[in-house]
């Protein structure tokens, strides 16, 4: 550990107060609830002194200080709320809006904008200028940026955010003077990742999103905090949401609030791919197949014929002619009831879902050992990282991120090993290129096999190899992310390699909002919740497939999946097979399917999710479209229809539930240990079949390393789940991983339904761009 | 894009003289300048590429200063000093003669592309004023009869 | 080029080689050139900079700092190289000194370069010359080739073991870049914006290395105080104000030139007897001690010792030692239009003060002059200027407000003048003019 920071003393405005050394004033006196106001500084980006709003008083000083520029001394005497300086800042806000257009009433940024604020709080009510103002026309820039320049107060926040922030550099300032303004890369027009910084980050309506600009008003919008659907980081987002004709609409997604893991970053798949909710093909009523032809249907004809079918097969097939794919993009607790009625309801250990990540082989190699998983913070305040295989710029943007801003804000040093030369190389202390494919040979060089490097590497490199592996072993606190590239005898070499390392930790890195969900949660045919092993292995999804090609699958429920697409499965296989699908949309497996129950998205419903460092937060409704049902509701009714006794299956109200074996339970005889628990945790049993938290409950109980603080998790904060105190976990075959190769404006099915996606595909690249579907 | 050899020799010497490569830009730009009668994105293209800067970031400092232009102008540029020793002395009664001589006003070109007129401000010729730059030669004491004089011997050099 | 004056009363100092011939190097060595880097490199540094401290040197481009504390601030032990870098980028409207030591004595110059590296451990020093003075980066890029030629300057210079590079560099249009951080900026291939000050460029220059910035005028000036010591130099000038100075008298004068006068030297003199007087028979209308950013002086306030702290005491500066002379036929509205247009045009735009206040002072005096003025516009100048003063990113936007608020204080009945749509009183230009100006 630091020593503590040495503490300074000071007076602001008579108060004495003390602040660490070396702190801005600006922040010291934030601390203590003294407001200094400031356009232009913004934490964690360069200092600028330009807009002059946070002037101060400094003793001894001839002129007006800038708060933000300057350090805390010992014995500093300052005043920052007096006449002279609130008429120096009312001056400010004077001079501003002297060129500002004032078309607050037509401005998306009205109502929460800083210009407004702070002529509200210092009052420049009066126009000293008759000139006519500076004008210049509104520009679009790409797809979702707009910039209008009069309402531009020049304060480069935009500017910092791309360059160093993101470390795109698409932003500039050209000209000088009055005739200063905020430029793009490209003459017109940006060329940039499109991440939206730049306008969330804009104190007033200059930068604007072309998804939200004109839509509504601040005022009008609920603002709901839930989780990103998109990659498996797991930013936090407040999704601004209104009534619309179909429900609820989401019409911005942003993180102003700086809560959670992301702080205030959001990638544009975050920021603004949230419209496929509202996609036109959205689905929104069952449909069964009749007659060929997939035709609409009522929940209650559809819930009947699923259940009626399924039991069919079961009763006469066995439930081992029943498979089950379940989703990357559903919740835990979905994710949970779905194995658990594929075991428990179907019979049936036939389930899989689309894997981006050897996580088993993870759990196998940490199980019972010190638990060396890295949080998605832990990469913001590592001394060092070391990142094998993947692009997180392109699949992990906020990893990217937070890799970016250690090395510029903390300096840690970042070693890459990657077969490309990947942007975050920029960053990089040492930069390996290795041929495609020989991460293994990298990782067992790193874990200590010196005859690794033998294919991979020419003899003259091996002293830079060797002094790498030297300078890792040396360095505490490391933290090891690898992409999927790393699996099976890779992920125990990678983890090798971090056990010799004191306080070194590990990510692995997966492709999917809830793919680290999906995992835990058991959607194996071979692995229980917490990578337990299954009593008996069920069939993998290629099996499955293989399977219903011989005719022995008699029945198949997709959950979220779309395995045609993705796995290029001939849709013929099928054709003696019941297929059910839930989904959003008419994806090509649910164009096949008997059964298409339209779901809900992940902004639509209440659960937990996990991201790829397994981290597990909260996601909360926001929107709704009228029509489909969440997954979680649609399981338990198929369950219902079956003939199931859902309290089974969903442990609700009073009474003795089932709980999959991991404890003996209510089978032994023994008391409920549910309802033990929820005694033990002070909690209620939960009073519906479909209230999620009741499987929320059933997981903190049984799934290892998901005892984390449900206050804090409730609250709208990460908790790090554990894997070291998982079941065994499995070897896998490595095929069985298919990486997603999503980049920063694919995201599967719900990149290939969203608007401004494809916009700014389009934009990029005159061509329809190859989308693989999940 | 090519430079005259002149060009390169110094670009590659001056290189020599900084510890950054970017620190060569102002001055290359203005040779550059020189030579190409303008920064044209092609120009610009090849000076971002040679110092390792994007387009952006050269395009940013060009129109930062006010010698640099990305577009074409006369091969004579008139410039004319109306700053307040100048003024004094006369230059805004220099810049009225050039705008009626030559029929062009402020930042404009002669239609034969000889000349072009630009209203500057001080070019450090306070104690000779009023004063005027073409391109870079000083002309300095200048009235009216001097004035035509001048236009007339740059018009002369064209032929 | 620029036309050499004289005056009896001149003392020649910094202009002692002018219209010599001491562009060329041996020329400038029978000059008793390079005698004073030779001498600096038998003298401990700290001694070099008692030298130059005790000689009351202080920065020519308009600050007025001490030369030889600024050289005091550079830490002796520096993990980063530290540098010289000469401002040669004279632009301020009235100053044109600089410009005929670079035509006369480039040497001089360099020599200055070298005494400062010398006394602070540097060894790079950069003579920067604004992009206009083509000429004038051509001569010293000459005279650096010379001074190489000759083994004074890179390795091993004059034999001493020392090494020391010397480079020009040039600019492309821009005031503020005179500004000593925007100077390292535009130096480093960047927008000319200046830097965050602490750290100052003592410490934290040019690459991050410790750099002492100083005026050419200055750095001219040391071989001298080298040569004939601090106590020549000093007692040139009055207490605290050592030296000499070249003075470029401008405007409605019958003698103007750049002349060399000793620090202190009584400005009503230098109008009349040195600059000879107004022409024309005409009147003193109003003075600009020393640049266009120092505040206009009234005939009654002329009689002043022009040396920096006597000119202060005037409320005004002595400034860069332009001083620029109004007859009675100048319109001050006019005048300040123009002054204001500078700094409107040359603000680098960084801080909302400088950009949106000398915009405004700039649109509100086009359209008061032309006639179109209300009351009030006189109260919001001088309100905005005041609120501008002292509140900026840098030292622009004080000079902007500082002339502004003197215009209104001192001429406020011509500024009324021109109320209700009266024609200016004092237009001596065409009403073109006034139009054009409107677009500008």
């Amino acid at each position: 550990m630091a020593d503590a920071p040495k503490l300074v003393n000071l007076t602001v405005d008579g108060k004495k107060l003390t602040a660490p050394a070396g702190s801005l004033l600006i922040d010291a006196c934030k601390n203590v609830g003294i407001e200094v106001p400031s356009f232009c500084y913004y934490p964690n980006l360069s200092l600028q002194g330009a807009c002059r709003m946070c002037l101060v008083r400094v003793e001894k000083m001839p002129k007006l200080q800038t708060a933000c520029t300057t350090v805390v001394a010992e014995g500093m005497v300052v005043a920052t709320d007096n006449e002279e300086i609130k008429q120096a800042r009312k001056a400010m806000v004077e001079l501003l809006l002297g060129n500002h257009p004032l078309d607050c009433p037509v401005c998306d940024a009205g109502g929460e904008c800083e210009l407004q604020d702070m002529t509200f709080s210092y009052g420049a009510a009066e126009s000293k200028y008759m000139e006519p103002k500076n004008h210049k026309d509104e520009q679009q820039w790409s797809p979702v940026v707009f910039f209008d320049r009069p309402r531009c107060i020049l304060c480069y926040r935009c500017v910092r955010v791309c360059g160093e922030g993101m470390d795109v550099w698409a932003l500039g300032v050209q000209n000088r003077g009055v005739s200063s303004i905020i430029a793009p890369n490209k003459e017109d027009h940006l060329e940039c990742e499109e991440c939206g910084m730049c306008i969330d980050i804009c104190p007033v309506g200059a930068l604007t999103s072309g998804a939200y600009r004109y839509k509504t008003r601040p005022w009008e919008m609920n603002h709901v905090g839930t989780t990103c659907a998109h990659c498996a980081d797991g930013c936090k987002t407040t999704l601004g949401v209104r009534r619309a004709d179909e429900g609820m609409e989401i019409v911005r997604g942003d993180n102003r609030d700086k809560s959670g893991i992301n702080n205030d970053f959001l990638c544009m798949k975050g920021r603004y791919a949230f419209d496929f909710a509202n996609h036109e093909d959205r689905l929104t009523q069952p449909l069964i197949r009749k007659n060929g032809k997939l035709t609409p249907s009522t929940w209650e004809e559809a819930f009947e014929l699923v259940g009626k079918k399924l039991n069919e097969v079961r009763m006469r097939d066995g439930g081992s002619a029943i498979g089950v794919i379940g989703s990357t993009h559903t919740t835990n607790e979905e994710n949970y009831l779905l194995q658990k009625f594929a075991r428990a309801v179907l019979e049936s250990n036939n389930i899989d879902h689309h894997r981006t990540a050897d996580f088993p082989a993870l759990a196998a190699v940490l199980s019972g050992k010190q638990e060396i998983t890295a949080s998605m913070r832990d990469v913001y305040n590592a001394p060092a990282i070391l990142l094998i295989g993947n692009d997180p710029t392109e699949q992990h943007p906020l990893l990217a991120w937070q890799i970016r801003n250690n090395v510029r804000l903390h300096g840690a040093k970042l070693h890459i090993i990657n077969s490309e030369p990947i942007k975050l190389r920029r960053q990089a202390t040492s930069f390996t290129q290795i041929p495609v494919g020989a991460e293994l040979n990298a990782a067992s060089f790193l874990a200590g096999d010196d005859s690794a490097l033998n294919a991979i590497t020419a003899s003259a490199s091996r002293e830079n190899w060797a002094a790498l592996r030297n300078q890792l072993r040396n360095t505490e606190n490391l933290v090891i992310i690898f992409g999927s590239e790393i699996r099976g005898a890779a992920v125990t070499a990678v983890t090798h390699l971090a056990s010799s390392i004191s306080g070194a930790k590990v990510i692995a890195l997966a492709d999917y909002a809830n793919s680290r969900g999906a995992s835990d949660m058991g959607l194996y045919p071979d692995l229980l919740p917490g990578y337990h092993p299954a009593a008996k292995s069920g069939l993998t999804l290629p099996q499955m497939a293989e399977n219903a090609k011989s005719g022995k699958l008699k029945a198949l429920y997709v959950v979220g999946s779309n395995p045609l697409a993705r796995f290029h499965l001939d849709s013929q296989i099928f054709a003696g097979t019941f297929v059910v699908v839930q989904d959003m949309f008419l994806t090509e497996t649910a164009t096949i399917a008997d059964v298409v129950l339209p779901a809900a998205n992940l902004y639509e419903k209440t659960g937990t999710i996990t991201n790829t460092c397994g981290d597990v937060q909260i996601v909360k409704k926001a929107s709704e479209v009228n029509g489909p049902k969440s997954d979680f509701e649609m399981i338990v009714r198929i369950a219902d229809a079956m003939g199931y006794d859902v309290r089974n299956l969903v442990p609700f109200g009073r009474g003795e539930t089932a709980d999959m074996g991991q404890s003996r339970g209510a089978q032994s005889g023994e008391a409920d240990r549910h309802a033990v628990w929820l005694q033990a945790n002070n909690l209620e049993p939960k009073l519906s079949p479909f209230d999620p938290m009741a499987i929320f409950d059933e997981i903190q109980r049984l799934v290892p390393g998901y005892r984390v603080s449900r206050l804090n998790l409730l609250s709208g904060n990460d908790e790090h789940t554990q894997l070291s105190q998982s079941g065994p976990g499995a070897k896998h075959d490595p095929a069985l991983i298919v990486p997603a190769h999503d980049n920063l404006f694919s995201s599967g099915t719900l990149g290939r339904y969203s608007r401004a996606l494809n916009s700014v595909m389009e934009n990029r690249n005159p061509q329809p761009a190859e989308v693989a579907a999940d | 894009m090519r430079f005259s050899d002149q060009f390169e020799k110094r670009f590659a010497e001056m290189l020599t003289h900084y510890p950054t490569k970017r620190s060569v830009l102002v001055p290359t730009l203005l040779y550059a300048q020189d030579e190409a009668g303008f920064l044209s994105d092609e120009v610009i293209a090849e000076i971002a590429q040679r110092l390792e800067l994007t387009e952006l970031d050269v395009n940013n400092v060009i129109s930062y200063y006010s010698m640099l232009t990305t577009k074409p102008r006369g091969k004579y540029n008139v410039q004319v000093c109306t700053n307040i020793a100048c003024m004094l002395r006369g230059g805004e009664e220099l810049l009225e003669q050039c705008k009626d001589r030559l029929g062009i006003g402020h930042k404009g070109t002669t239609s034969d592309g000889l000349f072009s007129l630009e209203e500057v401000e001080c070019i450090g010729a306070c104690s000779w004023a009023p004063a005027i730059q073409v391109n870079y030669d000083f002309h300095e004491n200048l009235d009216e009869r001097k004035m035509d004089a001048v236009l007339d011997s740059y018009r002369k050099k064209a032929i | 080029m620029a036309d050499l004056v004289s005056h009896p009363d001149e003392v020649r100092v910094v202009s002692k080689r002018f219209g010599k011939g001491a562009t060329n190097i041996d020329r400038y060595i029978e000059l008793d050139g390079y005698k004073a880097v030779r001498k600096a490199l038998t003298m401990e540094p700290d001694a070099i900079i008692n030298e130059v401290k005790n000689s009351g040197l202080r920065g020519r481009g308009g600050a007025g700092f001490s030369t030889g504390l600024k050289w005091s601030f550079v830490p002796k032990q520096a993990s980063k190289p530290k540098y010289i870098l000469c401002n040669g980028d004279e632009s301020e409207p009235g100053t044109c000194k600089d410009r005929l030591i670079f035509e006369h004595d480039p040497h001089a110059v360099i020599e200055g370069v070298m005494i400062a590296a010398l006394a602070v451990g540097a060894t790079k020093g950069y003579i920067y010359i604004r992009g206009e003075y083509r000429y004038l980066s051509e001569i010293m890029q000459k005279a650096i080739a010379d001074v190489y030629a000759k083994g004074f300057a890179g390795k091993n210079i004059f034999g001493s073991g020392k090494d020391l590079d010397i480079y020009w560099h040039g600019g492309a249009g821009a005031y503020e870049v005179g500004e000593e951080s925007a100077l390292m900026e535009s130096l480093e291939g960047k927008r000319g914006i200046p830097r965050i000050r602490p750290p100052f460029p003592a410490v934290v220059g040019l690459w991050g290395g410790p750099t002492v910035i100083n005026n050419a005028e200055t750095l001219a000036s040391v071989p001298h105080i080298l040569l004939g010591g601090a106590e020549w130099y000093a007692n040139l000038g009055p207490p605290k104000n050592g030296g000499t100075r070249l003075f470029c008298l401008a405007g409605d004068l019958e003698k103007p030139g750049v002349y060399e006068l000793p620090m202190g030297y009584n400005l009503k003199k230098m109008i009349y007897e040195v600059g000879g007087g107004i022409p024309n028979g005409r009147k003193l209308k109003a003075v600009v001690p020393g640049g266009s950013s120092t505040p206009i002086l009234l005939p009654e306030e002329i009689d002043v010792a022009m040396d920096f702290d006597s000119v202060a005491k005037t409320g005004s500066m002595l400034g860069s030692g332009g001083v620029v002379v109004l007859d009675d036929t100048v319109c001050m509205v006019k005048f300040a239009l123009r002054t204001i247009k500078f700094y409107q045009h040359e603000s680098c735009g960084w801080c909302i003060p400088c950009r949106e206040g000398t915009d405004w002072l700039k649109k509100t005096l086009i359209r008061f002059h032309n006639g179109a003025g209300l009351k009030k516009d006189i109260d919001n100048m001088y309100y905005l200027s005041e609120n501008m003063l002292g509140r900026t990113f840098c030292p622009l936007g004080d000079a902007a407000a500082m002339p502004m608020m003197a215009f209104v204080k001192k001429f406020r009945k011509e500024f009324e003048d021109h109320l209700d749509g009266k024609p200016c009183p004092y237009e001596k230009a065409s009403e073109e003019i006034n139009r054009e100006l409107a677009v500008l």
